[in-house]
């Protein structure tokens, strides 16, 4: 499952974190997630836990997911629109020569140690 | 009281195995290693392909095929009837391979006399596209019966890859398959792709494919 890999990637960065910053434990993880990534929120937190209680850093980590809107970019009228809204096709002008702006993001913003 | 502090990261989920593949690829680099990573749905033909590949450049090649699976070795049999060089590795569950599972595989496939190292990646067309693995070059292939809509549903796949193998064209008469909108969607997202039907059963299109992969293999040696 994508995002149980994604889970653990995120750990292992985080713990390198962690030990360089001789912590004992981390608190909290927060992380920036474009609306159209392709990774589910609701899975993710999942995975967390299910990640979290094998791994002693993590044992009380909590998971933040703030969501980033999707906007895309049009070249034929040089405007933006709501991705999730339109798609590929720009609302103002019709044009399908468009291409995400921002909305793919997947960031880990900050963490909370202890 | 524990102290508690928050540390500003900003970067990437996908930063620090971005690193480890960049490294990954300048290593291979120099042990003079071609790693190609074969990526696409489940089913869509990578093995049928890859025993292709063997057939046609093993005479010019000393190849190493990893087979990525997440629990069976039934690929891995396979390529050994080939007499390529073949090693199974396990994702565990996993849905792609990262740079440093890339890295174990490579280290067991005693890699020192292979000069063409294949990747055949685990079948899913999201996740193996976020993980670079440390490749010189990607390919995908996209099956007939998958659609020709596909590069419109997942653009990332088809963004970083050099080259879509368009597969299983013997069955292009029972499906609505439209190659002209195919190669439309996918230059859309990658105006650079190569593309080459072919047909991993009968070996149709297979010498247009190594006749590419070979030319890229001496330019890529012949770089600095
Ligand atoms: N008709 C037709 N069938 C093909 C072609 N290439 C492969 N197949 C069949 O498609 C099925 C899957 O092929 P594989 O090569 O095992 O596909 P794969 O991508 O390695 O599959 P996984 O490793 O399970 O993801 C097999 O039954 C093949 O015989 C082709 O060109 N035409
Ligand atoms: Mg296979
Ligand atoms: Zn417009």
């Amino acid at each position: 499952m994508h995002e149980l890999g994604v889970v653990f990637h995120i750990m292992d960065s985080m713990e390198k974190v962690a030990h360089e910053n001789e912590a004992t434990g981390i608190s909290k993880v927060v992380l920036e997630l474009g609306e159209v990534s392709t990774v589910i929120e609701s899975y993710l937190q999942n995975c967390w836990k299910w990640a979290a209680g094998k791994r002693d850093l993590f044992a009380d980590a909590e998971l933040i997911v703030e969501t980033l809107p999707a906007v895309t970019y049009c070249e034929g009228c040089g405007q933006t629109y709501p991705t999730v809204e339109y798609g590929k096709i720009c609302p103002h002008c019709k044009s399908p020569d468009t291409w995400l702006l921002q909305g793919n993001e997947f960031n880990i913003k900050e963490i909370e140690i202890y | 009281m524990k102290e508690v502090r928050v540390l500003e990261i900003k970067q990437s989920v996908f930063a620090d195995n971005d690193k480890q593949a960049a490294d990954l690829r300048q290593e291979l680099k120099q042990k003079g290693i071609f790693l190609l990573n074969l990526m696409s749905s489940p089913g869509a033909g990578k093995t049928t392909t890859l025993m292709r590949t063997i057939e046609a450049m093993r005479d010019t090649f000393k190849i190493g095929v990893m087979e990525a699976d997440i629990d069976s070795d039934v690929d891995a049999r396979t390529i050994q009837k080939s007499g390529a060089k073949v090693i199974q590795l396990h994702t565990g569950g996993m849905c792609h391979l990262d740079a440093e599972m890339t890295r174990q595989g490579l280290d067991g496939l005693k890699v020192e006399d292979v000069e063409l190292a294949i990747l055949e990646n685990v079948g899913n067309l999201v996740c193996p596209a976020e993980f670079d693995t440390g490749a010189s070059k990607n390919v995908m292939i996209l099956s007939v019966p998958e659609g020709h809509d596909k590069p419109l549903k997942y653009p990332l796949m088809f963004s970083i890859c050099d080259v879509v193998l368009i597969n299983k064209i013997d069955v292009l008469p029972y499906f609505d398959f439209d190659m002209d909108k195919c190669r439309e969607y996918i230059l859309m997202r990658n105006p650079n792709a190569k593309i080459i039907p072919i047909c991993a059963k009968t070996g149709e299109g297979i010498s247009e494919w190594t006749k590419w992969l070979a030319e890229e293999v001496k330019s890529w040696r012949a770089a600095e």
